[in-house]
């Protein structure tokens, strides 16, 4: 026993060994993720090339490291509804930024996004709604998901609204859309059926517009 | 909102397509956006140094200046940059904190000058980033209590008192502040004195004294002479309770005076006495007397109104209240502890002087703060153990909070050596400033000397007016202005005194310089007061001299010491004051405004309203014939 006390005194006055140091370093060495070049997002975008200058700067101003960790984002989203709860939301939204499910928005990821959204066509569009909904990502939507979906959007309002949110609100609100888009009640509805419903709805076609010249 | 909300903006809105399935409502028109869309990059010109940014990047604060519109005044068409007449170097961390959404402070500037541009640039300060935030918030503390210490020192001690204060609050500003007059001045050192003698009576009636023929004991001196004592007791006593009643009565509000500490060891101070006059001599009752005679040596902490040290010292233990506190509960708990376990270790030693806990306690402390009387002392090795481990931690105990009491205590004093040290300099300061006063009215009536009034048109101008710069010709020209809108004209003191010389002085005026004299005119120059007593008679003035009154500062007796400590230090001439008055006259404080040049004589000047006081004063309505000259000009 007495060795053994002798060895753990040593060991911990000892300096680190090499191990130790490289694993620090790793610690505190900061993720830096890099773009791919912009010819290539160009290719894959819809953006001009000023228009993606553009967007990168304010990217890297924000994220030096090149990334967005989901945290950030909600942080960011929050911001903009005050009033109320933006996690939840956000949380579902990055989900459908993060097409590849790595934990964080890159660049890339960003810009692709957001060229669907504003360059895309109304197809695009609502697939991307589509995919945002369908939070398991396995081509249905079901009541219980489109019911999360559909509390985190009245969660962002918050408490003061007139008339105040009631707390079935969400629930009607699914009922609704569920009458309205699933066509053969089977309780869930595909894709097909979002894209019938959406393209006969006028509003919702002519409303697909309306954020084309936010960048 | 951060910079980076201004960023993530059309990203947020973009997402926005994910509610339009579930609306339902029609959404509203997006706002039209007439600006053009594409980034520019801006040229910014701060003194010589250029910067450059993208225009997004100032538009992300569009409540600042270079956000805003604002900026487009600054604009040069020539250079097609904006233009700044600032500091670069701060400019630089302005623009920083457009690119970065922070703002930091840099630790070498001043913080007024930050302050400023900060102001300049339409930046609130609370945005600076945590980092500097604190050291922010303490130097801009510590800015204004120097500033503010700087204010309190110009208004409080040396200024004079506005001129309609009553004598209660002459009274009052005497007491706090002794050096502004002679007699306060006396009666602060008198009291010092009295508060000396009766604390070395309290000392010395105890000691003994040789015994009255025929008796063997000695006895204590305050027994021996107890008539000499009691008559020096009664006249320190007398002069306390005169001195706390004359403040009472002074006090601005009498509660608060009565609540402050100082008139509370006043009181205590002086009570002893006073029960002790009221008591009979009986025998049951002098032993509570005998505790009262305690409190006379509360009187030696009367003579924290005299040193600064001593207030500094209250001050800071005021201060230090929580370590302090502190210090006592943590000792308390540590006597309690050690004093449990010395009693329980020694109770079984034999004719132990640790008879109980409380009994253990005296030991405890002793030992603690390293005293060691040596009269408890333990027997058994466990209370031997147990007693140097007490010694030891009472030692570290103790030292924990000192530093912290001290250095309190250093801050404070260092505090008040500077505001001595600003109270001197602001005395040189307004000196100098009294200087430039003066050069500035010479310069001027140089400059009429020297014919600068005429007609520049004539080529005869002296080379001396031509070479004067052009903001003096201005400045001259303006005065010269005054000069014909009031149909007086400047001149200089020793003129002035000449010119009032040959008339015998009777009110006195303060006079600025801007004086009115009027060469050949029919009007005097020493403009009267002229409200109450329009006793000058025409071409004429008749002035009294009993009457005589001074320039004083409050309550200065001595008429050869007035210094010109007013704002407008052109009061106070000594020079007259030297001439015309008498000895005798000396009436109570009048503090003189300047007044301005009268037009006529007859128009009423504003008053002191220490005149009415003054009329009030019998000798002043005399027309003495030996003294009254009555002269036309």
């Amino acid at each position: 026993m007495k060795c053994c006390l002798v060895k753990w005194i040593i060991a911990s006055t000892a300096p680190q060994g090499p191990d130790d140091i490289s694993e620090s370093e790793l610690e505190m060495a900061t993720v830096r993720h890099q773009p791919e070049g912009l010819d290539q997002l160009q290719t894959q975008t819809k953006f001009t090339r000023k228009e993606l200058q553009s967007l990168y700067r304010g990217f890297k101003n924000e994220c030096p490291s090149g990334l967005v960790d989901e945290e950030t984002f909600k942080m960011i989203y929050s911001q903009f509804f005050p009033q109320g709860d933006a996690t939840t939301y956000a949380h579902f939204l990055f989900n459908a930024f993060d097409t590849d499910r790595s934990g964080s928005i890159r660049f890339e990821d960003f810009v692709i996004g957001l060229s669907v959204l504003l360059r895309g066509s109304v197809n695009e569009k609502l697939r991307w709604a589509f995919n945002l909904y369908d939070i398991n990502k396995d081509g249905y939507i079901t009541k219980e998901e489109m019911l999360a979906i559909m509390t985190s959007i009245y969660d962002m309002m918050g408490r003061y609204t007139t008339p105040s949110v009631k707390d079935d609100a969400p629930f009607e609100h699914v009922e609704k859309f569920f009458q309205k888009m699933d066509k053969n009640r089977d309780g869930v509805v595909t894709f097909d059926e979002f894209i019938e419903t959406c393209q006969k709805d006028d509003n919702i076609m002519s409303s697909m517009q309306l954020f084309e010249n936010v960048i | 909102m951060a910079a980076g909300v201004a960023t993530w903006l059309p990203f947020a809105r973009a997402a926005a397509v994910g509610w339009l399935p579930l609306a339902k409502k029609t959404m509203p028109r997006p706002p039209v956006d007439k600006k053009s869309r594409s980034d520019e990059i801006l040229f910014v010109n701060v003194s010589g140094q250029r910067f450059q940014t993208w225009k997004n990047t100032l538009d992300r604060y569009p409540d600042t200046l270079l956000g805003s519109s604002e900026k487009e005044f600054f604009y040069n068409e020539d250079t097609q940059e904006y233009f700044f007449d600032r500091d670069p170097e701060m400019f630089r961390h302005i623009l920083n904190f457009y690119r970065t959404g922070k703002l930091h402070y840099p630790r070498h500037e001043c913080i007024q000058a930050f302050d400023e541009e900060l102001a300049f640039y339409g930046i609130i300060p609370e945005i600076i980033g945590d980092c500097c935030m604190e050291e922010y918030r303490d130097r801009k503390k510590e800015n204004q209590e120097r500033l503010a210490e700087d204010n309190e020192a110009g208004e409080g001690g040396d200024a004079p008192l506005p001129p309609n204060s009553t004598s209660r609050e002459k009274l009052w500003r005497a007491f706090e502040n002794p050096h502004t007059s002679t007699m306060a001045l006396v009666f602060y050192y008198v009291t010092g004195f009295f508060i000396a003698v009766s604390v070395i009576a309290n000392v010395v009636e105890t000691v003994p004294c040789r015994p009255i023929i025929g008796t063997v004991k000695d006895l204590p001196c305050g027994m021996k002479y107890s008539l000499a004592f009691f008559c020096m007791d009664t006249a320190c006593v007398l002069i306390f309770t005169f001195e706390y009643l004359m403040r009472l009565f002074a006090a601005p509000s009498r509660c608060m005076f009565a609540r402050s500490v100082m008139s509370v060891i006043d009181v205590v101070a002086i009570m002893p006495y006073y029960i002790g006059l009221v008591m009979p001599e009986n025998e049951d009752v002098s032993g509570a007397f005998v505790t009262l005679r305690v409190f006379r040596v509360f009187r030696i902490f009367k003579f924290s109104r005299h040193s600064a040290g001593l207030r500094i010292l209250g001050y800071t233990l005021k201060s230090c209240a929580s370590e302090l506190g502190f210090l006592l509960f943590s000792l308390t708990m540590a006597i309690i502890i050690f004093a449990t376990v010395m009693f329980y270790a020694e109770k079984g030693t034999k004719g132990t002087t640790f008879t109980s806990i409380p009994a253990s306690f005296w030991y405890t402390i002793v030992t603690m703060t390293t005293l060691g009387y040596g009269d408890m002392v333990p027997n058994t090795i466990a209370g031997k153990i147990f007693g140097s481990i007490c010694s030891l931690s009472g030692v570290l105990v103790i030292a924990l909070p000192v530093p912290v009491i001290v250095s309190n205590f250093s801050r404070i004093y260092h505090q008040n050596q500077r505001a001595d040290k600003m109270r001197a300099q602001q005395k040189v300061r307004l000196a100098r400033i009294r200087l430039a006063k003066k050069g500035c009215t010479n310069a001027f009536l140089q400059y009429k000397d020297d014919g600068g009034l005429q007609d520049h048109d004539s080529g005869s101008t002296a080379l001396c007016v031509k070479n004067r710069s052009a903001f003096e010709h201005q400045h001259n020209h303006l005065l010269h202005c005054l000069e014909k809108t009031t149909n007086h004209e400047f001149t200089d003191e020793l003129t002035y005194s000449e010119v009032c010389m040959t008339e015998s002085l009777g009110y006195r005026t303060s006079r600025s310089t801007s004086l009115s004299s009027h060469h050949g005119s029919s009007t005097t120059c020493c403009p009267r007061r002229a409200k109450r007593r329009p006793i000058r008679l025409a071409n004429s003035t008749v002035s009294v001299s009993r009457g005589s009154m001074q320039e004083l500062d409050t309550l200065h007796v001595q008429k050869t010491t007035v210094v010109p400590q007013s704002r407008s230090s052109l009061n106070a001439r000594t020079e007259d004051l030297k001439l015309n008055c008498d000895d005798r006259d000396f009436t109570a404080a009048i503090i003189s405004i300047p007044t301005p040049p009268a037009n006529t004589p007859d128009e009423s000047l504003p008053t002191s309203p220490a005149f009415p006081g003054i009329l009030r004063n019998s000798r002043s309505t005399t027309f003495n014939p030996d003294t009254v000259k009555i002269s036309s000009l």
